[in-house]
């Protein structure tokens, strides 16, 4: 049995281990015949270059991510409320419309959403890039939050009502203060989701300076010389921050990737 | 519905807290999607003088027009990419999930071993798997390691096939295949009369669709092209599955580990009072209870497959027709060849792929919903 | 339309949180912004050094560089037309000439520059085949950057010694004789690399094997391409791609180059483009690091691109792009940027002569450029532009595999009927 996990675990590493020696070398290092070997000398080169390369492009994907996440988790939560405490005729159908939303392969929303960006000025920028994860976010952060504020019992709710407390009241005295394991949640799953995107980022983002860092590594690996070592250290600089996420906060991470996949 | 008497300005609050959320979903997913849909039937284009209406032509070119190989291969290599990367993720993830299931030490550094491909982006898969999956050395190097000759398989850029047909003759199978199903439906729909129960009227609404479009010889109007045309599966999707399994196999052991928790102590006891093995245990009363997890987990790792794009990007960009999808193939007719017609109806047709494994999956959660 | 009015307020309001949060995106006044494909090696340095001399002149001016990467362009035209189809074009953007400028952008996106060529004396400077690429109706669009030749076959002549071959006259002779010579010592005879570099060799066979005529046909509907003639070319090419390496189709342009000179492949044909990388890159001497010749059975014409800059209509900067332009076509520039490029200017005016810019490959091309025959290049854009391109980049994809003669022609037949503009 432990050799089974212990096999898999290996396996799953070996990318793992392949980022780091070919990272970890210089150029004149990186040859194909010794690809697997460790390091004959640990250089950090490679990420020099790489964040020489694609600093900028971490510091866009951070002001993308913050305002991004931010905003949509305050939708969702407002609409969790909604969706979960005040639901009235039809809301559930809303709900399920929304649903919808996350699922769509967004190519079938792509050329609309380009034309427009364009005509309202938005296009080939970060703050259209952030119009559309906030947007796009809706569906999953309003289910997130729905499902959490379901468990909530609603007798609490209705105390607050009798002491007078209406809509905001119950929202900012019962709901707001025990949300934050859902914003948590929300906000992790939010992060690594818009971290990580690609396709939104490569069509609507222009200009070397301004895209992502998703785009940027894309870039890195179509420029001239095959600078394999470069290419590694900025995999593992574009993959760190998500993976810091992930290994601090696993829990809550986990959480959010069932809450994906959980019956709404 | 509480019970409190709220205000009613408070029930109009709570509407009107939605309202942006209800407006922005139906301009930016419901109307776009009618945008696109609506683009698929004109010849747009960045040309002058384009964006006339052309009906289902896009369409029609699309699976019956020469020109467009490409988008059939595409939809072969789907078919294939999904079947085994499902395949792949659901015995990885179940054996792990059973595995960690067992009480062992060391379960939560196991876990976070196999889950943390799951944090990256595809971009980053795509791009170090790009360097394993070098022809000469990589993965193929490995073998070298212990002594053996270096792998000979050619990974992503691999041109093998296997299991070639001719697309004229694919039309034929559909229809072949819809003929079985409605055998094997009336065959059940007899049994279960019989046993008092009743089928969903959905299937049965969707097999009776299907068989008008066979005997109407739809699928062979479908697969109507004027010149015999090989398609199979490429190998080189292996590639494409194994980096993909790596990414979310993780996943689904979550699911599953989430699932097996669930399941109460108790039942695995009276079963073990009962005389089955640890085994036993498993087959009789674990496995049947994973069933619903079984089916989330295909439905979300499905449209994942069926709408992947940057692992694909990544890997090999857009001109490679081994490892090449639908959602590709829509970038690159968009975006390169300028052709937002065609690059429209793509996207539509990949939207009701998607739609089908979908929408029947919200309208049972939704109905569940009801009944509690 | 209203209800972009409509959304575009709420989405201000949206956004109006988010922009305390994204310090100033928007573009000051006097930047430029500059769309370009040359992110390595010698282009992204004549790139950097003629921005480097614009703004010394124009030091009020700052200057963008947005280059995308990917060989010849690919992602990068993919990522200009989003740009053009969301109305939001950069300044001044890098586009090949011939039928990319005319018929993809052309009159109802670029802004006619004949002021800019009359005030400068251009008419003159710049050969009228050229001209004739880059205007339509008398309105000429954008302004030559460079020449380059796609017709070059490279090699070094100490191992062709070493190996006991030579340069191949015919394609034929490439097959029959070279090839096997070298496959049995281990050599690649011929190294290639991803679709596009496979469409440009493609390109070379079909001209060797049509005829300057024939080869123009193509494009203007006297060439029938499921002819027996263009059927042959094919064949040829299927033989021609059993000679070459088969990680082929993971590879960019610049590796196929590296395994000639690293002497693990024998020839590669490129353009010129590849002097630029052996040259700056890998610092090897003309005639002896590598050696150049022209592809068999295309002696005596060039086959040619030129990258050029347009002025887009609604470039958000047009003060500075004009400005950028007229510097662009002046003799200085074009002395500052090819050298260092690896390609030939287009201004005739430059300083050709000077052997410490120009070496010995470049006297060498400039010489056939102005005696040869010119026809455009289809890998590069200067013929079947756009949809025409994207569809044959499919078909040779296809055919790397199957070498399906029959059905290469009849489907290219196909698609020159729907999108080749035949004027």
């Amino acid at each position: 049995m432990y050799a089974t996990l212990i096999f898999f675990a290996i396996l799953f590493l070996i990318p793992v281990y392949m980022v780091l020696v070919t990272s970890f070398k210089s150029f004149s290092q990186v040859s194909l015949s010794t690809m697997w070997n460790f390091p004959t000398e640990v250089t950090l080169d490679a990420f020099k270059e790489a964040l020489d390369k694609l600093l900028p492009n971490l510091l866009n994907s951070f002001a993308l991510v913050v305002p991004a996440t931010v905003i949509s988790a305050m939708i969702g939560s407002l609409n969790g409320y909604v969706l979960s405490k005040w639901k009235f005729r039809g809301s559930n159908l809303i709900f399920t419309l929304m649903l919808f939303g996350m699922f769509i392969p967004y190519q079938s929303i792509l050329i609309p959403l380009v034309q427009f960006l364009g005509s309202v000025g938005l296009y080939g920028g970060i703050p259209g890039l952030i119009l559309v994860h906030v947007i796009y976010g809706i569906p999953i952060t309003t289910l997130i939050f729905r499902n959490y504020y379901t468990e909530v019992p609603t007798e609490m709710l209705e105390a607050a009502a009798i002491d007078g407390a209406g809509f905001f009241g119950q929202y900012q005295h019962i709901i707001l203060p025990i949300s934050i394991p859902g914003f948590v949640v929300v906000i992790i799953w939010q992060v690594t989701q818009i971290w990580n995107e690609f396709l939104f980022a490569v069509t609507i983002v222009t200009g070397a300076d301004k895209v992502p860092i998703t785009v940027a590594l894309q870039n890195l690996a179509g420029s001239q010389v095959v600078e394999w070592n470069v290419q590694m250290a900025g995999a593992f600089l574009t993959a760190l921050p998500t993976l810091l996420v992930y290994i601090l906060l696993g829990r809550y991470f986990i959480r959010g990737l069932l809450a994906g996949s959980v019956k709404g | 519905m509480r019970q409190g008497e709220p205000l009613i300005s408070d029930r109009l609050k709570a509407v009107l807290i939605l309202i942006p959320s209800i407006i922005a979903i139906a301009i930016f997913v419901y109307g776009f999607i009618a945008w696109t849909g609506y683009t698929s039937l004109t010849n747009a284009s960045l040309a002058v003088g384009s964006g006339e209406y052309v009906g289902m032509d896009n369409y029609v070119d699309l699976f019956t027009g020469l020109r467009h190989e490409r988008f059939r291969t595409d939809l072969v290599n789907t078919f294939f990419f999904t079947a085994l990367f499902i395949g792949l993720c659901l015995s990885v993830g179940l054996l792990l999930a059973m595995l960690l299931d067992q009480h062992i030490k060391g379960e939560s550094f196991f876990r976070t071993i196999y889950l943390f491909p799951m944090a990256l982006s595809f971009v980053v898969t795509g791009v170090v798997w790009r360097w394993l999956y070098h022809p000469v050395q990589g993965l193929n190097a490995l073998p070298t390691l212990i002594g053996q000759p270096p792998g000979e398989f050619r990974w992503f850029i691999s041109q093998d096939r296997w299991f070639v047909f001719n697309w004229q003759d694919l039309g034929g199978y559909i229809s072949a295949f819809i003929f079985i199903i409605d055998i094997v439906l009336v065959a059940a729909l007899v049994y279960w009369n019989r046993r008092g129960g009743r089928l969903p009227g959905f299937i049965v609404a969707v097999m009776l669709l299907l068989s008008t479009w066979a005997l109407l010889e739809g699928p062979q109007q479908l697969t109507a092209l004027r010149r015999p045309e090989t398609h199979g599966f490429n190998l080189a999707i292996i590639a494409v599955v194994i980096a993909a399994g790596w990414q979310m196999s993780g996943y689904t052991m979550a699911m599953y580990l989430a699932g097996l928790r669930g399941i109460p102590e108790d039942l695995r006891e009276a079963a073990r009072v009962d005389g089955a093995s640890e085994w036993g245990v498993y087959r009789l009363v674990v496995l049947p209870l994973l069933q619903p997890i079984t089916l989330s987990a295909m439905i979300i790792l499905g449209h994942i497959s069926l709408k992947i794009f940057d692992l694909v990007y990544a890997l090999g960009g857009g001109d490679n027709p081994y490892i090449d999808m639908p959602g590709v193939n829509m970038f690159f007719t968009t975006f390169r060849g300028n052709a937002l017609g065609r690059g429209a109806a793509i996207a539509m047709i990949l939207l009701i792929m998607v739609a089908l494994v979908i929408v029947p999956y919200l309208r049972t959660s939704l109905r569940s919903e009801h009944e509690l | 339309m209203k209800f972009y009015k409509l959304f575009g307020m709420m989405v201000l309001v949206l956004l109006a949180v988010t922009a305390v949060a994204v310090s100033a995106q928007d573009e000051a006044a006097g930047d430029l912004e500059i769309f370009s494909w040359w992110t390595g090696g010698g282009e992204a340095a004549g790139l950097d050094a003629l921005i480097a001399r614009f703004s010394e002149l124009y030091p009020d001016v700052n200057i963008i560089n947005s280059a995308v990467a990917g060989g010849s362009g690919v992602n990068a035209r993919a990522v200009l037309a989003t740009r053009v189809q969301a109305g939001d074009p950069p300044d001044s953007f890098q586009v090949h000439a011939g039928s990319a400028l005319l018929n993809l952008y052309g009159a109802d996106r670029m802004e006619p520059l004949n002021f800019l060529y009359e005030e400068s004396g251009w008419m003159d400077q710049f050969p009228e085949g050229l001209l004739d690429l880059i205007s339509s109706d008398g309105n000429i669009y954008s302004v030559p950057a460079n020449i380059h030749r796609s017709n070059v076959m490279w090699y070094v002549p100490g191992n062709l010694e070493e190996w006991g071959v030579t340069v191949p006259e015919t394609w034929d002779e490439f097959i029959n004789e070279t090839c096997p010579t070298l496959q049995e010592a281990g050599i690649v005879p011929l190294s290639v690399g991803q679709t596009w570099t496979q469409m440009h060799l493609w390109e070379n066979v079909a001209l060797a094997g049509l005829g300057v005529d024939g080869y123009n046909g193509l494009w203007d509907g006297t060439t029938a391409w499921d002819s027996p003639e263009v059927m042959q070319v094919f064949e040829t090419y299927g033989q021609i791609l059993d000679c070459t390496n088969d990680d082929r189709d993971a590879l960019d342009w610049q590796p196929p180059a590296q395994m000639v000179v690293e002497g693990t492949a024998a020839f590669n044909v490129m353009g010129d483009w590849a002097a630029g990388y052996f040259l700056t890159d890998l610092e090897l001497e003309p005639g002896v690091g590598f050696g150049w010749t022209t592809p068999p059975g295309t002696d005596g014409v060039f086959i040619m691109l030129s990258d050029t800059f347009g002025l887009p209509i609604g470039a958000p900067n047009r003060d500075a792009a004009v400005a950028w332009l007229k510097f662009l076509g002046s003799p200085e520039a074009q002395d500052i940027f090819n050298p260092i490029k690896g390609s030939l200017p287009a201004n005739t005016t430059a300083a050709i002569d000077d052997s410490e810019l120009y070496n010995a490959y470049f006297q060498d091309a400039y010489e056939d450029w102005t005696s040869n025959t010119i026809v455009g290049s289809l890998a590069h854009e200067a013929v079947g532009a756009g949809e025409f391109q994207n569809g044959f980049s499919e078909i040779i994809a296809q055919f790397s595999a199957e070498h399906d003669v029959e059905t290469a022609t009849i489907v290219a037949a196909e698609l020159a009927a729907d999108t080749l503009v035949t004027d």
